[in-house]
């Protein structure tokens, strides 16, 4: 445990200092403004307490230089807020590195599930090396959760239905709380774990350690064949469904004329909802049926692995 | 008759006590058969009390569970339940309904000169309902609780708890059209029944805040009461609206709800601006600095307010580029709310300045709300948002409006008017010494939880990791005090009633109309049409005309 009373949190990864700075200046501000109406309020209020029952004060109206500038000068510096708040939430929520490793989420009632692409599973812990980009890619199976770590001033809502992706650099080893921010019922307060910052070596002897079983793509290869993905989705473009070697990350033409990428939420939605993006050239309504219920979505990102492997060995040739 | 005396003491022994609003006529059928505005507001006062004293405890109960890391006090279910419980009673049927309902009902017809509303019976009505969505929402409370939140957010609300989810949301959909049939009413009445003179730019600013917080309530509550139905339809019928396994979104609830629920804020706070406009006025006996500043700014609060909701899902997978337009929109709607604060700390300066509990309250209000409003600047910027959104700062943020700001209001609306409505003067002592215990006790309870906050203490945590607990503890203990700075006018107030001295019909010495008649007014409130030959707040000038001119 933890000693003393904790007036500010860590600061554990590239984001967090610069949030924090953020932070400083929005607490300035707000210091300021703050000061400067409890000064002006308690000096009004005593310099001109009330002396005699029949006092009568001037009227003043008012003084539109004076409402003009209490008007611009805080439109100035809310401004600068939003300004810098929006910079650092674009980096953050939209620029991921593209050398990011990628580790798969999964929030359930209530837990948080997580398979790293070598198939380590860990439950409500998260282990992952300092100084490097790791992407999030999150799934619910229920309800709305939400990733949260402090320390590294990061959080996401994981909604179901669709993906929630994030990323973070770690630059301090250690172990950071690892929260459900979004309340998610009865055992909201429980889903909660740790983040474990290890230096490279370490971790990978982590990785690698304990049992670790198949790794994501296999796991992913295994489902492809056990659903009979494979029987369609043949990988030489024989067979009734479109062939899906080479298609992650790659513009999709649709029957309907459109264009999509084929990223994890394309992939998901064309499993649970075969008829939603049809590729063009194949019939409508399509003849594959939907694996909603058939499948978990820790199974759908295992498939969503598999493909992904499938465009690596493609991009390699 | 001759016009009343300034300072006129109503029911002078020896003398019979004259016809008011409260000894016209007795008992229960009297009451609840009434189309006074002003019986309508003291049935108001009353409900709203009994939801408030609820509220108030289960907020205890939350305090009290959170004194320890561990879950030891109530489990998590029921721990669940009393904030879901806490956040409904509170919200929805005490600070939306609470100046508005009691206070705009009591003054707006008194300070616009007119005899009652627009539609005195529609007034009626929406009390019955807010009281049969209160039985609905009781109901669902006794019956075991609900555990939403009450933010009610799918698909958690409409598929996944076992908890009175549909009783409750019946409840707030009811409760809604009071609130509208409420807003339409004032609007009503101040486009239609101004007395003669009183032209817009002559009404108290209480009225232009009712006017711009009828408005939300008439455009946004049907909204939430829209939303609110699709839950129970999605949970009763399976429709898929919110819930993806039944090929809804969970977000389409976020922005239905919030496009509500963020200009409620504004439901809840304007009506508390509009007080302390009156009260700063009088007790600094000027005319309120800048005063079409101040006007418009609850209007442009309200239009604005409309189109911030986004600032809420920062966080929740809507666009970034979505994200940036509401939070530069969220930024702007700051500027009308500081302006108020600097306009009403500007009308101190060389004023008369004296503290009696309402001028209290109304300086509590100025600096509670302005940390409120600066520390929601830290949520509107976006960056701090992913880390602060649904922490304890967010908690502490949105008590400081709410709380610090909306309730301060109400407590110098109380306490302003009360000697109109009862005809009785409060004990003043004791007053002043409720407000400094209020104000001490509501900084303790909240200010260490924007600390807990930005440390990263999740709010809704029913238990919570050792290191945060000293911060706990020491809400707690706030907490406590400020349940004794509750207790205490509840007790005076109603000794007042009939212990209290003879209040006079204008105590303060103040401007507006309302103040004009006796203390408890007579039923139709004015012997004879006043007429308006001044603006609101001339304080400068001789008293206000005793010799109102007959129409």
């Amino acid at each position: 445990m933890e000693q003393g009373v904790p007036l500010f949190p860590e600061a554990a990864s590239t984001m967090a200092g610069k949030v924090d700075a953020l932070y400083f200046f929005l607490v300035a501000v707000a210091v300021f403004f703050a000061a400067l109406i409890f000064i002006s309020l308690t000096v009004f209020a005593l310099k001109y307490r009330r002396r005699s029952e029949t006092d009568v004060p001037p009227s003043i109206h008012g003084s539109t230089p004076l409402e003009i500038a209490w008007s611009v000068i805080p439109l100035g510096l809310v401004m600068i807020m939003f300004a810098w708040g929006a910079k650092l939430y674009f980096d953050e929520y939209n620029e991921v590195p593209a050398d990011a490793e990628e580790v798969y989420v999964v929030g359930k009632q209530w837990m948080w599930h997580i398979q790293h692409t070598n198939g380590k599973r860990e439950i409500n812990e998260l282990h992952v090396p300092v100084g490097r980009p790791i992407k999030l890619i999150m799934a619910s199976e229920d309800v709305i959760h939400s990733f949260y770590i402090p320390a590294f001033r990061l959080k996401k809502d994981v909604v179901p239905g669709r993906y929630a992706t994030i990323w973070f650099q770690a630059t301090k080893t250690g172990r950071y709380h690892l929260f459900c921010a979004e309340y998610c019922g009865t055992g909201h307060s429980k889903m909660k774990g740790w983040v474990t910052v290890m230096e490279p070596a370490e971790y990978q002897a982590w990785l690698s350690g304990g049992v670790v079983g198949e790794s994501m793509e296999a796991a992913g290869e295994r489902l492809f064949n056990q659903l009979g993905c494979n029987t369609c989705h043949r990988a030489d473009g024989t067979g009734r469904g479109p062939s899906l070697v080479g298609v992650f990350g790659k513009p999709v033409r649709l029957l309907s004329g459109e264009t999509v990428i084929a990223d994890e939420a394309y992939i998901r939605e064309s499993i649970l909802n075969p008829n939603a993006k049809i590729v063009a050239g194949y019939p409508s309504p399509t003849i594959m049926s939907t694996y909603q219920g058939q499948i978990s979505e820790r199974g759908i990102l295992q498939i969503i692995a598999y493909l992904k492997s499938l465009s690596k060995e493609e991009r390699s040739q | 008759m001759d016009a009343t005396p300034i300072n006129a003491h109503s029911g002078t022994p020896g003398e019979p006590t004259p016809v008011n609003y409260l000894n016209v006529d007795y008992g229960l059928k009297s009451w609840l058969l009434t189309t006074d505005h002003k019986r309508i507001g003291i049935l108001y006062l009353i409900s709203i009390t009994i939801f408030f004293a609820l509220g108030g405890i289960f907020a205890a109960l939350i305090r009290l569970e959170l004194m320890t890391p561990e879950g030891d006090v109530v489990s998590s279910e029921m721990y669940n339940k009393l904030f879901t419980m806490h956040g409904v009673a509170m919200i929805f049927f005490f600070l939306i309904p609470s100046i508005p309902a009691v206070f705009g009902n009591f003054l707006i017809p008194m300070m616009i000169g007119a005899r009652d509303v627009a539609f005195p019976r529609l007034n009626l009505m929406s009390w019955y309902i807010y009281s049969i969505g209160g039985v609905f929402t009781f109901a669902a409370m006794a019956l075991g609780g609900v555990d939403t939140g009450w933010t009610f957010y799918a698909p958690y609300s409409s598929t996944y708890s076992n908890s009175n989810v549909a009783l409750t949301a019946v409840g707030v959909f009811i409760l809604g059209f009071s609130s509208i049939l409420t807003g339409l009413n004032f609007i009503v009445t101040i486009h239609k029944m101004r007395a003669p003179g009183l032209t817009w730019f002559r009404l108290p600013l209480f009225v232009w805040a009712h006017y711009a917080t009828s408005l939300i309530q008439i455009l946004g509550t049907p909204v939430v009461a829209i939303s609110i139905v699709l839950v129970a339809l999605e949970r009763l019928l399976k429709l898929g609206i919110f819930d993806p396994k039944l090929g809804g979104d969970p977000l389409l609830f976020q922005h239905l709800f919030w496009f509500y629920s963020h200009p409620a804020v504004y439901i809840m706070i304007l009506p508390s601006m509009g007080v302390i406009s009156e009260v700063i006025a009088c007790f600094s006996r000027k005319r309120v600095f800048g005063y079409p500043f101040i006007a418009f700014s609850s209007l442009a609060i309200a239009v604005l307010g409309f189109l911030v909701w986004g600032h809420h899902m920062f966080t929740s997978g809507q666009s970034v580029y979505a994200g940036m337009i509401f939070s530069v929109l969220t930024m702007l709607v700051a500027i009308p709310s500081a302006v108020k604060v600097f306009n009403w700390t500007a009308t101190l300066y060389k004023g008369s300045v004296s503290y009696q509990a309402p001028m209290l309250y109304a300086l509590g209000f100025i600096g509670l709300f302005t940390i409120g409003g600066l520390t929601g600047l830290f949520l509107a910027t976006l960056a701090t948002d992913v880390h602060l959104h649904d922490t304890y700062f967010v908690v502490a943020h949105f008590h400081y409006i709410m709380v610090g700001g909306a309730i301060m209001g109400y407590m110098a609306a109380m306490h302003f008017w009360w000697p109109k409505m009862t005809g009785r003067l409060y004990p003043e002592g004791w007053a002043k010494f409720a407000a400094l215990v209020i104000f001490v006790g509501f900084n303790l309870t909240f200010f260490p939880q924007f600390v807990l906050g930005y440390l990263g203490m999740p709010r809704r945590y029913h238990v919570y990791p050792p290191e945060f607990q000293v911060l706990n503890v020491m809400s707690t203990a706030g907490a406590s005090i400020l349940a004794v700075g509750y207790i205490i006018p509840f007790i005076y107030l109603l000794w007042s009633l009939k212990y209290g001295p003879l209040a006079g019909a204008n105590p303060w010495q103040a401007k507006g109309l309302e103040w004009t008649t006796p203390s408890p007014p007579p039923p139709h409130n004015f012997e004879r049409t006043p007429v308006v030959t001044e603006e609101a707040y001339a304080y400068a000038s001789k008293p206000y005309p005793e010799e109102a001119e007959v129409v």
